[in-house]
């Protein structure tokens, strides 16, 4: 029967269980006794999924319930979630750029990733509340600390962050701020609040700093906490994955926001993040063996490679800028700008390709029957003090 | 509530500790209930689907999408979800066919004559084969170690008293959690009321406590393909029929979610099966995410310190 995703003729399942292939399976209960039959009866003389070689080759043969898959897939929205991926690395690298652009002098940096960090939190928080089945009780979100959820250790760190880095964004904003204070609460609360607005800044850029790092990273652990075979077999990796795509994507946000001569840890950061992510991602793609290849298929396939476009892009964008005299600037803009849109289609692809994974039960069955298979003839070994099961 | 339910014969009988305690781990004190759960005997399911009536009408559970036939098998549920609670599997296979059985009824011709063994009234004609229907009535497994009650972030999904896990309807936010997490593609979410949904194990009904009752499935049950009682003695029981099966031919016949050592540390909901788990839409080896969760955090830990380094170390240098 044809194996892949899509829909299925309901006659396959039929045809699948036709002939030879049942009458072996009454037979011993042994690890290979789903080896090919000679005589090939019928239409049944075909392939079943293991012989004793196993399966190097993914070309495998598996059963399924009419085709259909086994686990859920994720009733998230995409824009909601993939889009939180993105803007929760973007807002948590962001904030750390900041905090350092602060620290050395560098006021436009600054100021640029300041409004990046606390508009993407705010703007985070609004797409998952927005994708909650009942959105008035997002605060039943933090009636628990649980370290067993990581949307609740999520929930705990994006709070304070988006607190944090908001103060640090509307200090960068005294124009709108200030105005407001004076009505609100006088204009001798207002002098005050102009005063003391740097030191603000500093010290909640500084705390939103602390926990950006976390906000990008821990979201690899959200998706990867699932029984969706392309998110949970890659957990070593994402983490890194999504550090190295925060990292550019906020280079970006500093390429875009800060001039030329001021932008040099941003361009760094994109250049260096760029490279990182796309090595990772061809690495984890390939030590992930059947189900890695959900990411080069499909939607999420075609995502991921104009995502490696866009960060390659944006790299080289980055490293020219300098050179470029007055069209410099332009230049590390559209650079800028490329490697955010490298980041953000990374994360879409990773998500469709999760997707399409928890849709196919092979990406469920097979992997599992191999290691079932393998426990068993491991014990058998065992019982047969070493020597490999017989047949 | 502390009666065990008169329709689990000798309940608190049963050896206690014999499988692990999810409701004592969970904070429970020592006079909690015995662990109670679902032993699914498939080999006497004639897919009647009784099992799934009586648990929408108990259990109040809405229309679950529009009325369609799947035109593939008897089967037109065709999984669990939000509002399918209980749902029947329906799988025809082709087998060798068995000689065929004299019933000792009247008959047109005598026994003596009727086909040579290897070619039955039941096959397609002169195939050589047979053919069986294997009928399976899925659940949720109330997991030892339950993926959806782990990653729940609200709080909403608990564990009971009588070790199942239920979702507290007044507390989930549907945030959609739970429904990938679950390996068995249990769970799911309501789109009337936007919140996650799955079987109770019949809390309400088992929970009662002047009158304790079965859940409405197995009371349902014709043909006791679905026993509820205490786990223990569902799976001292179990045992003895696998053994009866084994015996009267059935080489394939297996114990599903029946081992504490299991990735899910066993289930609460288990089942004898006549063939691979997979060929009725169950995973074959079911791992709690939450098991490599440690690990996760691990990883994430480490790329976030890596990542304020990286950082940092670009800011360093040269002052442009």
């Amino acid at each position: 029967m044809p194996v892949g995703g899509g829909k299925r003729d309901p006659l396959d399942r039929r045809e699948e269980m036709t002939g030879a292939s049942m009458l072996e399976r009454s037979g011993d209960a042994g690890p290979g006794r789903r080896d090919v039959r000679a005589d090939g009866q019928g239409r049944g003389g075909r392939k079943r999924r293991r012989g004793a070689e196993s399966l190097m080759v993914p070309e495998a043969e598996f059963e399924s319930y009419y085709g259909r898959p086994i686990i859920k897939a994720p009733v998230w929205q995409i824009m909601d979630i993939a889009g939180y991926l993105y803007l929760g690395g973007l807002a948590g690298s962001s904030s750390v750029v900041g905090a350092l652009a602060d620290a050395t002098g560098r006021p436009t940096l600054r100021r640029g990733s300041r409004l990046v960090a606390g508009g993407a939190a705010i703007v985070s928080t609004v797409a998952l509340v927005h994708d909650l089945g009942v959105p008035t009780r997002f605060v039943n979100m933090l009636r628990v600390f649980k370290w067993t959820s990581p949307m609740n250790v999520g929930s705990w760190i994006l709070a304070p962050f988006g607190t944090l880095a908001g103060v640090a964004m509307a200090t960068e904003m005294p124009g709108v701020v200030l105005p407001v204070v004076k009505v609100v609460a006088g204009t001798k609360v207002a002098g005050v609040a102009e005063r003391l607005m740097p030191g603000v800044g500093s010290a909640a850029g500084a705390g939103s700093a602390l926990l950006g790092p976390a906000l990008t990273t821990y979201t690899a652990v959200l998706i990867s906490d699932t029984a969706v075979p392309a998110w949970h077999d890659v957990y070593p990796e994402l983490p890194f994955v999504f550090a190295a795509s925060g990292i550019a994507s906020a280079g970006g946000a500093g390429m875009v926001a800060a001039p030329v001569a001021e932008a040099g840890p941003a361009r760094r950061m994109g250049v260096l993040g760029a490279g990182t992510e796309l090595a990772l991602m061809e690495r984890m793609e390939r030590r992930v063996g059947l189900v890695g290849e959900v990411y080069s298929q499909g939607r999420s396939g075609a995502l991921l490679k104009a995502s490696r476009v866009a960060l390659a892009a944006g790299s080289a964008g980055a490293l020219l800028a300098p050179r470029l005299g007055r069209w410099g600037r332009a230049a590390q803009v559209v650079s800028g700008l490329a490697l955010n849109a490298g980041a953000a289609l990374t994360r879409f692809g990773i998500y469709e390709g999760g997707v399409a994974s928890a849709k196919d039960p092979k990406y469920t069955v097979v992997p599992q029957r191999e290691r079932l298979e393998a426990r068993r003839a491991a014990r058998a070994a065992a019982s047969n003090g070493g020597r490999p099961p017989q047949g | 509530m502390t009666a065990p339910p008169t329709t689990a014969p000798e309940a608190g009988a049963a050896p206690r500790g014999e499988t692990f305690d999810p409701a004592g781990a969970s904070g429970y004190d020592h006079d909690h209930p015995p662990r109670k759960g679902f032993f699914t005997d498939t080999s006497l399911c004639i897919g009647c689907k009784a099992c799934e009536v009586a648990c929408k009408e108990w259990n109040d559970v809405p229309q679950d999408g529009p009325m369609e036939l799947t035109g593939e098998s008897y089967d037109n549920t065709s999984d669990l979800g939000a509002s399918t609670w209980r749902h029947v599997a329906f799988i025809e296979q082709v087998v060798p066919a068995k000689p065929p059985v004299s019933l000792g009824m009247p008959s047109l011709r005598p026994v003596e004559t009727m086909p040579p063994d290897g070619v039955s009234a039941q096959g397609p004609s002169g195939s050589g084969q047979g053919v069986r229907w294997l009928m399976s009535s899925d659940v949720c497994k109330h997991c030892t170690h339950a993926a959806c009650l782990d990653v729940c972030p609200t709080g909403a999904l608990i564990r009971t008293e009588h070790g199942t896990v239920i979702v507290q309807d007044d507390v989930c936010n549907g945030c959609g959690y739970c429904v990938p997490a679950c390996p068995y593609g249990v769970i799911g979410k309501r789109e009337s009321d936007g919140k996650a949904h799955k079987c109770t194990l019949c809390y309400d009904r088992i929970s009662d406590a002047d009158e304790p009752q079965e859940p409405a499935c197995a009371k349902a049950c014709p043909t006791d393909s679905i026993q509820f009682g205490v786990l223990d003695e569902l799976r001292e029981r179990a045992d003895a029929r696998l053994a009866e099966l084994k015996s009267r031919g059935e080489p394939n016949a297996q114990l599903y979610g029946h081992d504490p050592d299991d990735g899910v540390g066993g289930d609460g909901a288990f089942f004898l099966l006549l063939d691979d788990p997979e060929v009725y839409g169950l995973p074959p080896d079911p791992v709690v995410t939450t098991r490599d969760l440690p690990s996760m955090w691990r990883h994430a830990g480490a790329a976030a310190v890596a990542l304020a380094g990286a950082v940092a170390v670009t800011f360093l240098g040269r002052r442009s």
